[in-house]
């Protein structure tokens, strides 16, 4: 529970993700949230790096290669976004100890980009002259000017340069020929003069020759956004729509995938019958298969994820909520992280390094794993086809009612633990909120694309790796010995632990899913897939919901589901939480609570739902 | 002795002083709440009035009650 450890592992594996020859002279974005670093930053490399439009979303920095005008390679840097150098949040601390040096993680800069937004000159400037002060060699790109000179603003840029002492480049980071005139002038960057931030205020004044008022689109949008009733129902709106177009938009998509996988499997017949036929078919491709088949509503979810962030609607939803978080005892600005634990928790853990109080930070990190990661929508994905009726109930279908109130579940038991742990293990701690909210902008598509990539890959290689080679493993547990699950060594195992689960229900099946799903959530799916391809090979070659609809009772499929609410089933999560705590303790609190909750609401859903039927 | 927590939405007034502690006063600064600039408020939220959001200059920053508290306008 103490500040980040900058020599961490995780950052080292980012570093090694993009290969640098070791003489390259290295550049460093630094610049306040907002400022358009990332895109910047995605212009020059094409990198991968995710970007977002509400401040804090560059909670790491990146690594990636560009390419000097001369030819001569070069490393930049994307430091997160900062409105000082004083260590007052992680982010900060990271910032200035790369910038002096003092990270092993990353070497310090030779260069320091400074990215601030042309059209926010007056706020900018006093961070600008803050940044120069470190002594650094540096470069100022006045980003955004396209947006800031078609609002008319009008600066004197070459008299701001004769004061700061250092190269001023108008940037407009989202076109090449915007980049071109940075790229050109990198290498006169050099240590300007020490400034305080009075010659800020002074400065400001003289080079800016005309500042219009805010941004009017932004001032009328505003005004429905952010209103106190209406805002708080467009925000519900969204999200609810959001759950359902994961629903809806996906099914064409997933059952064109699930035939591809019916057709590989069928092509891979013409193997020859025995070991090896069972082991591609009904372990590798049924396995891989019945995960990679929820690719689309993943993709989809992203999709709004990104929109949403880079429109600048994000920072708008996290001020909505911020009264409610306040009250749960969290921070306006976790919703930013929390909102990302729906994607996946690993990314919302380390997103909370934004928060500025270790309290709040502890706290949002605890109640991350409740937020309803993708990862758990293949397995509420595939109960819900096989247990939920696809009738109407109004206007929505039931199916998508059932998911909204997964989520709901999840967010509600978040908010009363997160209450529970402000009274106690985390009390105190003064909180502040003070958050731009940006201008809205229309999404880039190239930055949206490879945010989404990002994330497919991620998917895409869990599948390939974790998910393949547990596929395998389980074959050959459920395979061997013996002819029936229960002689095999799935089955001794899952025997084992059935006493444990017989009272909420679970059968031998859904507990040996159980067991490799701690590697990751998804992949117990997969071994559904696995354990009834190989169980009843013969009569089932129909879809794994049909399957699981037959063959298990409607109490213990609402248990199991409830189970899924609540487990801390990745190892991932785990470790990542190790490591962004700090704290051993605060990581066995976390897997037992959670442990505790998913088999109490398991348990309870199962008595109640038998009572009831 | 006004305060920016005072001000409804579509109000505005001028920065006289910002009395927090240490910590608060340089987030607010770097946030760009700074004596002598005028500021309005745009939006409150539904319970109490926080947070509240408010324009300085051509930017749009967010901040709760207990801030706006800090920030005496005339």
């Amino acid at each position: 529970m103490t500040l980040l450890d900058p020599n961490d592992a995780g950052m080292n594996t980012e570093a090694e993700a993009a290969p640098v020859p070791p003489k390259a002279t290295s550049f460093a974005l630094l610049g306040p949230p907002n400022a358009g670093k990332t895109t910047l930053f995605n212009g020059l490399t094409g990198g991968r790096a995710k970007i977002g439009n509400y401040p804090g979303v560059t909670v790491e920095f990146r690594r990636g290669s560009f390419s000097l005008p001369g030819g001569e390679p070069a490393a930049l840097i994307d430091l997160p976004g900062v409105t000082g150098l004083t260590p007052r949040s992680v982010d900060a601390a990271v910032t200035a100890d790369v910038i002096h040096g003092r990270s092993t993680a990353i070497e310090a800069p030779d260069v320091l980009v400074i990215v601030i937004d042309a059209g926010q000159l007056r706020r900018h400037l006093p961070f600008a002259i803050e940044a120069l002060s470190t002594g650094r060699p540096a470069i100022v790109a006045l980003n955004m000017a396209d947006l800031a000179e078609r609002d008319g603003v009008k600066l004197d840029d070459r008299a701001l340069e004769e004061a700061l002492g250092v190269p001023v480049v108008p940037v407009t980071a989202t076109r090449a020929r915007g980049r071109q005139a940075l790229l050109e002038r990198l290498g006169e960057a050099r240590p300007g003069p020490a400034r305080t931030a009075a010659d800020a205020r002074k400065l400001a004044d003289e080079v800016i020759l005309e500042e219009p008022g805010l941004n009017t689109a932004t001032r009328r949008l505003d005004r429905i956004v952010l209103h106190p009733v209406g805002g708080v129902a467009l925000l519900l709106a969204i999200l609810f729509f959001v759950f359902q177009a994961v629903f809806a938009w996906a099914t064409p998509f997933m059952d064109g995938i699930e035939a591809g996988v019916a057709a590989l499997g069928q092509a891979a017949t013409v193997l020859p019958d025995g070991p090896v036929e069972s082991l591609v078919v009904d372990g590798i491709i049924a396995g891989v298969g019945a995960v990679v088949v929820f690719l689309p509503q993943i993709v989809i979810l992203f999709f709004f994820i990104l929109l949403l962030e880079q429109t600048g609607y994000m920072a708008r939803a996290a001020f909505l909520s911020d009264e409610l978080m306040r009250r749960a005892g969290l921070h306006g600005r976790a919703l930013i992280p929390l909102l990302s634990s729906f994607a996946c928790a690993i990314p919302g853990m380390m997103a909370a390094r934004t928060l500025e109080s270790e309290r709040d930070r502890l706290t949002t990190i605890m109640i991350a794993p409740l937020m309803t990661c993708s990862a758990r929508l293949p397995v509420y994905a595939v109960l819900i086809a096989a247990f939920i009726p696809a009738t109407e109930v109004g206007p929505f279908g039931l199916q998508g009612l059932v998911l909204f109130g997964l989520y709901l579940a999840g967010i509600v038991s978040a908010v009363i633990v997160a209450f529970i742990l402000r009274k106690t293990a985390t009390k105190g701690g003064q909180q502040t909120l003070l958050m731009e909210l940006p201008t809205y902008k229309l999404p880039q598509a190239g930055d949206l694309f490879l945010g989404l990539w990002g994330r497919v890959k991620i998917f895409l290689r869990r599948a390939g790796t974790i998910i393949f080679a547990v596929s395998i493993v389980l074959w050959f547990l459920v395979s061997y010995p013996g002819d029936t699950l229960r002689e095999s060594f799935a089955g001794r195992i899952g025997a084992l632990l059935e006493p444990i689960f017989a009272p909420i229900g679970f059968t031998l099946e859904m507990v040996i899913a159980l067991v490799p799903g701690l590697a990751a959530r998804e992949v117990a799916v997969g071994v559904l897939g696995t354990v009834y391809a190989v169980g009843n090979a013969e009569e089932n070659t129909g879809q794994l919901a049909d399957v699981l609809a037959a063959s298990w009772s409607l109490p213990a499929a609402l248990a199991f589901i409830a189970w899924f609410v609540f487990a801390p089933q990745c190892v991932s999560t785990i470790a990542v939480a190790r490591r962004e705590t700090n704290s051993l303790k605060w990581t066995v609190f976390m897997v037992a609570y959670l442990f505790a909750l998913a088999y109490l609401a398991a348990g309870a859903t199962y008595w109640i739902a038998k009572a009831l039927s | 002795m006004r305060t920016l927590s005072t001000l409804r939405p579509g109000e505005s007034g001028r920065i006289t002083a910002i009395e927090a502690q240490a910590d608060l006063s340089q987030g607010l600064a770097e946030a760009g709440f700074s004596v002598g600039d005028e500021v309005e408020v745009l939006a409150r939220g539904l319970f109490g009035g926080t947070p509240l959001s408010v324009r300085l200059g051509r930017a749009v920053v967010a901040l709760r009650r207990n801030e706006a508290e800090a920030v005496r306008i005339s």
